[in-house]
C-alpha cells in the first residue's frame, strides 16, 4: 500500500519533471523575438483599429512604426498629431506635423437641385447599384444616397441627411481615416484640410459632363465654366474634364470663386460672415482682405490644438492687423 | 424522358405573348446612334468622324483587342457627331451618331433573299468573314462569335450545340427566327460545325414551342437529303425549365457533362451558340452581310394584344423610336426591361439605342416588379434547391454583406451564373443577388489579380 | 408611365412569401385540430385559443417594446408556433400551463435568438420539453375531456405509457395488446391516448399531402424518419416479437406522425439540403427508437427532434448540395 502510494508519488514527479523539461525547448525553439517598443508604441494608439493608416489594425501599425527608419511615411489619421508625437516619443524620432484633415462630400445633388429620373427598387447599397446603373437621377457622377458610407464609418460620423439625400460628415467625429472615402464607388468624398477653424472652400460636384448636360441632370453642378479659375488669386483652381478643383495646399480662402461660381457649386464653410461681393471692383479687394485678417490668427490657434474645434458661428478675433496676416503667409508660401 | 440539366433550375410561368406575331420590318428613323461597346471585352474605336458619309454596313469602329469585334453603320447617312452618350443604364459610352438617307449598300454585299446552301470549303475564309462583318453572340453575353470558333489548339470541339431554348419568360424573337428563317439557321449550324470540324451538332429547343420544333426538325431533314454538309445536325426537345439556355446548363442537358467551376465550355469538347447568332453567322458568310440587325420583342401583360410584336431593327435604332412607333409606353407599365425578366436590365434611359444584342422590350407594371420587403431568413433552402449552380445563395449574400471575401471564394461565389432563381424563389423576398453579383466580380478580380503575375 | 422603377435583374418573383408558407402550414395543420375538437371538444378549443393568441400576443409584444423592429406577426409563424403548442399538450392539460409553454416558445425559445429565422430549436418542441419537465403531472394526464364525439374509453395512458408499464412488469406484448383491445385500424382514425394532435394518423397524413402539393416541405426529412424507425424498430421487432414493438405500431403512435411532418420540417431548425435532410432524418428516427426501447420515456420523439436540431448547424457545414462542376 504505501509503496503503491511511493511509486506514484515518483512516477508523477519524474513525469512532471520530463514534461517541464519538453515544455522549456519547445519554449525556447519556437520564441518569438519581438520589439518590446511594439507594444509601447500599441499602448499610445487609439486602439480603434480602423486602418486608415493603411495597416490592418493599430498593432500593426506599431510595428511599421518600429520598423520603419523614420516616422515621415507613417501617420495615424485618428490620433492626429498628437498620438504621432507620443509614438516619437516613444521610439526617440522626429514626427512632422500634419494639418488635421475631415472628410468632405463633394456632392450636392439635394432632391431639389437634383430631380429623380427613375427609382431605385433594388438592394439600398450604392456599391449594387453604381454596379448597376447610372443612379436614380440624370447625374451618372453623383452621390447615390444608399449610405455605404454611414455604414463603413466606425467613428458615427456621417449621416445620412433625410432632407437633402446627401450625407453629412460631424466634423468632430470624424477622425479622417479614409474608410468612407474607400467605401464610396463615385469616389465623391475627399478627405481635405481641415482648414483653420474648419473653414475650407472645396468644388461640391465631380460631374466630368460638358456643361450644359451636367447643369440639365442638376442644378448646381460644376458646368466647368473655369470662371473661378481665372478668378483665384494663388493658382489653387484648376478645371479638367469639365470639372474644376480646388488644392487646398494652395488655397487661401479668400472665397472669391464662391462668388463668381455661377452654380454654386463651390461651397465654403464654416465661416462667419458670407464671401465678399466683387460687385464695385476697387471696393472687393480690402473686403477680401478683411476676411483674410479673420481668418489667420485662427489658423495659428487651430494649429496649437486642432482637436479642439470651436463652433463655426463664433466670430473670429478681429484685433490681429494686416502685416501680421503677411508674417503668417509667407512661410506656408515657402513650403509650397 | 426529355432531357434538361441535372441541378436545381425554377418554372417561371413562360407568358410567349408575342409568340403569334411574325417578325415586322421597322422603318428607318430619322437618326441612328451606334454604340462602340456592342460586345463583350475591349470597346470598339470610331473610325470616322463628323461630316463623314458613311454607307450601309461600312465600318465604322474598329477591334481594339483579341476579344473585341467590328461595329458598322447599319445605314446611309452622315456621321454627325462621336462622343458620349448615355446607354440604358445612363452610363457614358462612345456613339456614333449618323442622320440618316435612303440605303445605299457597301459592295460585296448580298442583299437578295436567295437560300445559300453551299458551305464553303476554306475554315479561314468563313472566320474571316464572321470577324470582319462584326458576328457576336446574340444569346446576352455578346462574347464575339470568331474567338468563340477558334479553341485554343490543345483543346478539341466534340459537339455544337445550338441555343434554341428561350427559357426566359416573354422573349419570342429567337421563337420567330426559328419559325421564319429556319435554313439560314440551320445553314448557319452547319458552317460553325465546319469551322469547328465536329461530327455533331444539337439544336436544342424547350418542349414549350413545338412549331419551332417541327419546323428545325423538317428543315433540318431536307436540307441533309438536299445538300453537302448537313449531316449530324439534330434537334433535340428539352423539358422547359429555367436557366436551360445557360450555356452550363445547355451543355449539361445535351451532353451530360458539366464545365469545371472557372472552365469554358470546350473544356468538354462543347461550343454553344444561340440560333440568333447562327442566322448572323449565315449572313455574314453566305451574304457577306455584316451583322446590323437583330429582332427584338416588343411585349408585357398591360400592352394590349394588337401590339405585341416581334420587330427587325438595324443596330443603333433608339430604344424611344421603336417604343414610339409601337404606340408608346403604356401606361401602366412602372418598369421596361432590355432583356427578358430573369437576366435582363432595367432600363433607366429610354433614349438609349439598340445595340446588337438587344432582345425586347418588356414592359412590367408595377403589381408585377416591384420588389417587397425584405423580412428575416427562414432558412428554408429554396434559394439551394433552386440554385443551378448548386450553390448556397443565403449563405453568399450573408458573407458577401459581411465582405468576406475568402470565404465567398470557398463558397463558390464565383461560380455563381446570375441567372436569378435565387431572388425569383426566396420567400422572404431577400434580394440575394444583387449583393452576390457585386461580390462575384470583386472575387473574380481578386483571383485574377492573384493568377496574374505567375503569368 | 407614372413611375419608372430599376432595379437589378430579375425582375420578377414567384408567387411565394413566408406568410403563404406559415399559412399553407396552419391550413395543413386544420385536419389534425378538428379532429382533435371533435373528440376533446370545448376543452379542446379553449387550449387552442389560449395558445395561438398568448403565441402572437408575446411576439407583438417583445417586437414591439423590447425590440423595436417592425411587427411581424403578420407572417404567420406565431401562429403556427401557437397551434401546433396545443396539438402537443395532453387534452386535459390547464390554460395555464399552454400558457406558460407559448410565452416559453416565442419568449424564450424563439425571440431571444432575433426572432423568425434565427432559433435554434422548434419553438413548439422545445415548449414541449419544457413544459414535461417543469410540469410532468399535468403533462403526463391523459384523462380525457368529454368531446363532440362520445368514445367509449377509460384507460388514462397513452398506449406508449401502456406498453412501456406492461412490459416492465413482464408481460409479452400480445398480452398488453389483448388487454387493451389494441387495434391498427383504430390508430389510423381514433388512436384516442396521446396529444391533442396525435388522435389521427390519417388527419396528419392528409396535411403532408397538402404541404407536398403546395411545395411547402420537401419529403426527404419525413420518409427518412418513417423508414428509420420502420428499418430499426422491424430488425428489433424480429428478433423478438414479445419484446420490441413492431414497426407499424412504432410509426402509427405517438408523435411519430405530427413530429415527422410539422416540427422536424420546420425550415429553420431543420438542415437546407436534401442531403442534410436525409441524415437529419435518420438522425431523429434512430434517437426516438432508442429512447422507445430503452429510456425511461414511453415517448423519444420530442427529444430527438430538439437534439438532432441542435446539430442542424454541423449538418449544414457537413452535408452541402452538390456543386455543378465540381465533381
Amino acid at each position: 500500500m504505501t509503496s503503491t502510494i511511493i511509486w506514484t508519488i515518483v512516477a508523477v514527479t519524474l513525469l512532471g519533471l520530463l514534461l517541464a523539461v519538453v515544455l522549456y525547448l519547445v519554449a525556447k525553439k519556437f520564441k518569438v523575438e519581438e520589439d518590446p517598443r511594439i507594444d509601447e508604441v500599441e499602448k499610445v494608439m487609439p486602439g480603434a483599429n480602423c486602418g486608415g493608416c493603411g495597416f490592418a489594425g493599430c498593432r500593426a501599425f506599431a510595428q511599421a512604426c518600429v520598423e520603419a527608419p523614420n516616422l515621415d511615411n507613417n501617420f495615424c489619421p485618428v490620433g492626429g498629431n498628437e498620438v504621432m508625437k507620443k509614438v516619437a516619443a516613444v521610439l526617440g524620432m522626429e514626427v512632422k506635423e500634419k494639418a488635421p484633415m475631415v472628410a468632405v462630400v463633394r456632392c450636392n445633388g439635394t432632391c431639389e437641385n437634383r430631380p429623380k429620373t427613375n427609382d431605385y427598387d433594388g438592394y439600398k447599397s450604392c456599391k449594387v447599384k453604381a454596379a448597376l446603373y447610372s443612379g436614380d437621377t440624370g447625374c451618372f457622377y453623383g452621390c447615390l444616397g444608399c449610405g455605404d458610407c454611414v455604414a463603413a464609418c466606425q467613428f458615427g460620423a456621417i449621416s445620412m441627411d433625410p432632407v437633402t439625400g446627401l450625407p453629412v460628415v460631424d466634423e468632430e467625429k470624424c477622425t479622417a481615416c479614409g474608410a468612407c472615402v474607400k467605401a464610396c464607388p463615385k469616389k465623391i468624398i475627399e478627405l481635405r484640410n481641415k482648414g483653420p477653424k474648419g473653414r475650407r472652400v472645396f468644388v461640391s460636384c465631380v460631374n466630368m459632363e460638358k456643361g450644359a448636360v451636367a447643369r440639365k441632370s442638376c442644378k448646381a453642378a460644376c458646368i466647368g465654366c473655369g470662371k473661378c479659375e481665372k478668378e483665384c488669386p494663388f493658382g489653387a483652381i484648376t478645371v479638367e474634364h469639365n470639372v474644376a478643383y480646388i488644392d487646398f495646399n494652395k488655397c487661401r480662402l479668400c472665397r472669391k470663386c464662391v462668388v463668381v461660381c455661377p452654380t454654386g457649386a463651390i461651397h465654403d464653410v464654416n465661416f462667419p460672415t458670407p464671401p465678399p461681393q466683387p460687385a464695385p471692383k476697387p471696393a472687393a479687394k480690402p473686403a477680401a482682405a478683411a476676411s483674410a485678417a479673420a481668418e489667420k490668427p485662427a489658423a495659428t490657434s487651430a494649429a496649437e490644438k486642432p482637436a479642439v474645434q470651436e463652433k463655426p458661428v463664433e466670430a473670429a478675433p478681429q484685433a490681429k492687423s494686416a502685416p501680421e496676416v503677411a508674417k503668417t503667409v509667407k512661410p506656408d508660401n515657402k513650403e509650397e | 424522358m426529355k432531357k434538361t440539366f441535372s441541378i436545381g433550375g425554377v418554372h417561371p410561368d413562360d407568358s410567349k405573348i408575342a409568340a403569334g406575331s411574325k417578325i415586322e420590318v421597322l422603318p428607318l428613323p430619322k437618326t441612328v446612334y451606334i454604340s462602340m461597346i456592342q460586345h463583350l471585352g475591349a470597346p470598339a474605336k470610331a473610325v470616322v468622324a463628323p461630316g463623314d458619309r458613311v454607307k450601309t454596313g461600312q465600318v465604322i469602329g474598329e477591334p481594339t483587342g483579341f476579344i473585341s469585334a467590328y461595329v458598322h453603320s447599319s445605314v446611309t447617312g452622315t456621321v454627325k457627331s462621336v462622343g458620349l452618350r448615355k446607354d440604358l443604364n445612363g452610363i457614358p459610352v462612345v456613339h456614333v451618331e449618323i442622320e440618316v438617307e435612303p440605303d445605299e449598300w457597301m459592295d460585296g454585299i448580298d442583299t437578295s433573299d436567295t437560300l445559300v446552301t453551299d458551305i464553303p470549303e476554306d475554315r479561314q475564309f468563313i472566320l474571316d468573314r464572321i470577324k470582319n462583318n462584326g458576328v457576336v453572340g446574340l444569346g446576352g453575353a455578346t462574347f464575339p462569335t470568331h474567338v468563340k470558333l477558334c479553341p485554343p489548339p490543345d483543346k478539341k470541339a466534340e459537339c455544337l450545340i445550338l441555343n434554341g431554348a428561350e427559357c426566359e419568360p416573354y422573349l419570342t424573337s429567337d421563337y420567330r427566327i426559328m419559325l421564319e428563317k429556319s435554313e439560314q439557321i440551320v445553314v448557319g449550324a452547319a458552317i460553325m460545325k465546319k469551322v469547328l470540324g465536329v461530327d455533331r451538332t444539337v439544336i436544342g429547343i424547350e418542349e414549350n414551342k413545338p412549331e419551332a420544333i417541327a419546323k428545325m426538325k423538317e428543315t433540318v431533314s431536307r436540307l441533309q437529303s438536299s445538300a453537302k454538309g448537313y449531316d449530324g445536325i439534330e434537334v433535340m426537345t428539352l423539358k422547359k425549365k429555367y436557366p436551360q439556355g445557360g450555356e452550363k446548363q445547355l451543355i449539361d442537358a445535351v451532353m451530360h457533362r458539366q464545365v469545371k467551376s472557372m472552365g469554358l465550355p470546350i473544356d468538354v469538347g462543347a461550343v454553344v451558340q444561340n440560333v440568333a447568332t447562327s442566322l448572323a453567322v449565315y449572313d455574314a458568310v453566305q451574304k457577306n452581310m455584316p451583322l446590323i440587325t437583330n429582332t427584338l420583342t416588343v411585349t408585357g401583360n398591360c400592352l394590349p394584344a394588337d401590339r405585341q410584336k416581334n420587330y427587325l431593327f438595324r443596330i443603333g435604332y433608339p430604344l424611344s423610336y421603336i417604343a414610339e412607333y409601337n404606340g408608346g409606353v403604356p401606361d401602366a407599365a412602372a418598369k421596361i426591361v432590355s432583356g427578358g425578366p430573369m437576366m435582363g436590365k432595367a432600363i433607366s434611359n429610354l433614349d438609349a439605342t439598340t445595340q446588337k444584342g438587344s432582345s425586347s422590350l418588356l414592359y412590367l407594371t408595377e403589381e408585377q416588379t416591384a420588389r417587397k420587403s425584405e423580412s428575416n431568413c427562414i432558412r428554408c433552402g429554396k434559394c439551394a434547391e433552386a440554385c443551378p449552380m448548386g450553390l448556397e445563395p443565403f449563405l453568399l449574400n450573408k458573407l458577401a454583406r459581411n465582405g468576406m471575401m475568402e470565404e465567398l471564394e470557398q463558397n463558390a461565389v464565383q461560380d455563381c451564373i446570375e441567372c436569378g432563381c435565387c431572388l425569383y424563389s426566396c420567400p422572404a423576398n431577400i434580394p440575394l443577388l444583387d449583393m452576390i453579383r457585386v461580390a462575384k466580380g470583386e472575387v473574380i478580380r481578386a483571383m485574377r489579380a492573384r493568377t496574374a503575375p505567375k503569368k | 408611365m407614372s413611375k419608372v422603377l430599376v432595379s437589378p435583374s430579375p425582375h420578377i418573383h414567384a408567387d411565394i412569401s413566408t406568410a403563404r408558407i406559415m399559412r399553407d402550414v396552419v391550413i395543413a395543420l386544420l385536419p389534425s385540430v378538428a379532429v382533435s375538437i371533435l373528440y376533446y371538444g370545448w376543452h379542446s378549443v379553449m387550449l387552442l385559443a389560449v395558445s395561438v393568441i398568448t403565441c402572437i400576443l408575446v411576439e407583438y409584444l417583445i417586437t414591439r417594446f423590447l425590440l423595436k423592429n417592425p411587427c411581424t406577426i403578420s407572417d404567420w409563424s406565431a401562429a403556427v408556433t401557437g397551434v401546433l403548442l396545443a396539438l402537443n399538450l395532453p387534452p386535459a392539460c390547464p390554460w395555464w400551463v399552454a400558457m406558460i409553454g407559448a410565452i416559453f416558445a416565442i419568449g424564450v425559445v424563439k425571440m431571444t435568438f432575433g426572432g423568425l429565422g434565427q432559433n435554434l430549436f422548434n419553438p413548439a418542441i422545445a415548449s414541449r420539453v419544457f413544459l414535461l419537465v417543469s410540469f410532468p403531472v399535468a403533462m403526463t394526464n391523459w384523462a380525457r375531456p368529454a368531446g363532440f364525439l362520445n368514445v367509449d374509453a377509460t384507460s388514462g395512458a397513452t398506449l406508449l405509457g401502456t406498453v412501456k408499464e406492461g412490459l416492465a412488469k413482464g408481460d409479452t406484448l400480445s398480452q398488453i395488446f389483448a388487454a387493451n383491445d389494441f387495434s391498427y385500424l383504430q390508430t389510423l382514425f381514433i388512436n384516442i391516448g396521446g396529444s391533442a394532435g396525435e388522435i389521427s394518423a390519417i388527419a396528419i397524413l392528409v396535411g403532408f399531402i397538402y404541404l407536398l402539393a403546395r411545395k411547402v416541405i420537401r419529403p426527404h426529412i419525413t420518409l427518412s424518419i418513417w423508414a428509420t424507425v420502420i428499418v430499426f424498430s422491424g430488425i428489433f421487432w424480429l428478433i423478438n416479437p414479445d419484446q420490441y414493438t413492431d414497426p407499424l405500431f412504432n410509426l402509427l403512435t405517438g408523435g411519430v406522425l405530427l413530429g415527422s411532418v410539422f416540427m422536424a420540417t420546420d425550415y429553420v431548425t431543420s438542415p437546407m439540403s436534401a442531403r442534410g435532410g436525409i441524415v437529419f432524418g435518420v438522425g431523429i428516427g434512430l434517437l426516438t427508437m432508442l429512447i422507445r426501447y430503452f429510456g425511461s420515456y414511453p415517448e423519444g420523439v420530442s427529444f430527438a427532434i430538439l437534439i438532432m436540431n441542435s446539430v442542424v448547424p454541423l449538418i449544414n457545414k457537413a452535408f452541402k448540395q452538390k456543386k455543378y462542376g465540381r465533381a
